[in-house]
């Protein structure tokens, strides 16, 4: 059986683990941080972040360092450079953030094609490659959960206040602009943490997918972060269960099944409401 | 009488083009002021004066006898329930604790002092039994009265709304400005309104803004000069008449 074949793969392989511990660890974050870009609304600047970050591992790699260290400190510097840049020049934002996107990932190039010795898959950054998460790698990995788990707890009601009304919280005296950009930060640690699962170009549907259908049926936000990291976890395991049953590259599997659970949870809303609707007006 | 607003001789532009000249006002305490005009005229400028969210280029502007900035917390706000996203996911009762906030309120947790507050801030505006509804899924009208709540949650002394009756049926409209009148007995408000023939009634001001501004006692707005020189030319003047 292809199952059983593959639950002793799971077993035999560390590798196989690691990817599975790396799948939880990433909805963690996911859950959290992506419930904050859908309902702020920022997407766009979210994806700046993530492909600006390919510049930081590129130069991480050339000097021999983990690329993931180079991805932190590219995306922190990024968020708090395009937070600034949202909150000073609002009318230029949309070409910077278009600067930011493609000037990273052109450094993130360049650095990799002039590292001497062995070249490493560009595709590897582009997609992920949950399969090549190593050990050292989980321990950083789970540091940022920590690190982004808490700021959410410490600020939920900061932050909620200023996703909501950022007028309203600045009149209470509450500092909105640095808020923001703590914001962004935890957000590009996020992206760092996503990008290990399913590389920079498909971060973002893995950020605002999962949250989003979330969002159809929750009251509160922690709720909605609780039910975006199941949908997260749900979506991670099975397209890793599936790409390894048809030998199909994982992150672009993930995504797949992400949006197709978003497409049904619209129909399902849909669906729900009309029939709510129907029993509304069958009563006399 | 205490003064609660003063602008004396504000000027104000956004990038050299002029919104307010010579803005000369003074509100003081149990005012019941509407701020009238076309659109493009400056009242939500003036508004954002008043609150501090601007400053002005030239010119002083006073709440409370300081710079808004320092007195924030006294002052409560209302926007208009149009800006909000339907989706938001938050209750009722939390957007209303939302006027408790403080730079220290850290954590999830809600204390018992601010759900106090809150709940009679929802019993003030009659919307205590939606506390745990999501505020998107309220009418128009119900919105309106969530964030009046909240505004009204930090005991305000200065009550500032923004068309609160934008976008809502005129039976609702009339509720809400009965519930404006009554807590005008323990606070002043100013009032930004589109309409100004059904306002006067309630109010004991009205401000016409449009660059300049010029205050009237409600009782004289009746005459179309006021309405003329408001809204410069006989086109809006046309089209307000039928409702005086």
């Amino acid at each position: 059986m292809m199952m059983t074949d593959f639950l002793v793969t799971i077993c035999q392989h560390a590798f196989m683990q690691n990817a599975f511990y790396a799948g939880l660890l990433a909805s963690v974050a996911c859950g959290m941080a992506g419930t904050y870009v859908v309902v702020k609304r920022i997407s766009y600047i979210s994806g700046g972040i993530a492909h600006a970050v390919l510049g930081g591992m590129g130069i991480a790699y050339y000097l021999g360092l983990n690329p993931l260290l180079g991805a932190v400190v590219f995306a922190l510097c990024s968020a708090v450079l395009l937070g600034l840049v949202s909150i000073k020049a609002k009318q230029h934002e949309d070409t910077i953030i278009g600067a930011l996107w493609a000037v990273g990932m052109a450094i993130g190039v360049i650095f990799i094609s002039i590292t001497p010795g062995y070249k490493v898959d560009l595709t590897s950054f582009l997609f992920g490659n949950i399969l090549l998460v190593s050990t050292k790698d989980l321990a950083i990995l789970c540091g940022l959960d920590l690190l982004i788990l808490l700021l959410v707890l410490v600020f939920y009601r900061q932050f909620q206040a200023i996703c909501f009304d950022e007028d309203y919280a600045r009149l209470r005296g509450i500092p909105v602009e640095v808020l923001y950009i703590l914001l962004l930060c935890l957000i590009a640690l996020t992206v760092v943490i996503l990008i290990q699962i399913v590389g920079l170009i498909l971060v973002i549907a893995l950020l605002t997918l999962p949250a989003s259908i979330a969002g159809l049926g929750s009251k509160k936000l922690g709720s909605m972060m609780a039910l975006a990291f199941l949908c997260s976890l749900f979506f991670t395991v099975s397209g890793l269960i599936l790409a390894y049953l048809k030998n199909l590259p994982a992150g672009a599997m993930i995504i797949i099944l992400a949006g197709i659970g978003y497409l049904l949870a619209l129909g399902l809303k849909r669906a729900v409401t009309l029939m709510v609707k129907k029993k509304a007006l069958k009563l006399p | 009488m205490q003064k609660i607003v003063s602008l004396d001789q504000v000027y104000f532009a956004y990038d050299q083009r002029p919104v307010l000249e010579e803005i000369n006002l003074e509100v003081v305490k149990g005012d019941f002021l509407a701020v009238v005009g076309p659109n493009g005229g400056g009242k939500t400028t003036l508004l954002r004066l008043i609150l501090g969210y601007l400053a002005p280029v030239s010119g002083s502007v006073k709440v409370l006898g300081q710079v808004p900035r320092n007195v924030r917390s006294r002052i409560g706000y209302v926007p208009q329930h149009s800006e909000f996203a339907r989706d938001f996911p938050v209750t009722v009762e939390d957007v209303v604790l939302m006027g408790r906030i403080k730079p220290g309120s850290l954590f999830p947790r809600r204390r018992a002092a601010d759900l106090e507050a809150a709940a009679q801030a929802m019993q003030a505006v009659g919307i205590l039994e939606l506390a745990k509804r999501r505020f998107g899924t309220l009418s128009g009208g119900q919105k309106q009265r969530a964030l009046i709540a909240r505004a009204l949650s930090s005991n305000p002394l200065l009550l500032l709304l923004d068309e609160p009756t934008a976008s809502v049926d005129s039976r609702v409209e009339k509720d809400i400005y009965d519930l404006l009148r009554d807590l005008n007995k323990r606070m002043t408000i100013i009032m930004v309104s589109h309409d100004l023939g059904f306002v006067s009634s309630y109010v004991n001001k009205v401000a016409c803004v449009n660059k300049r501004l010029k205050i009237h006692p409600a009782h004289q707005i009746t005459s179309e000069d006021i309405i003329n020189e408001a809204y410069d030319g006989a086109m809006h003047s046309l089209q307000h008449e039928c409702r005086l």
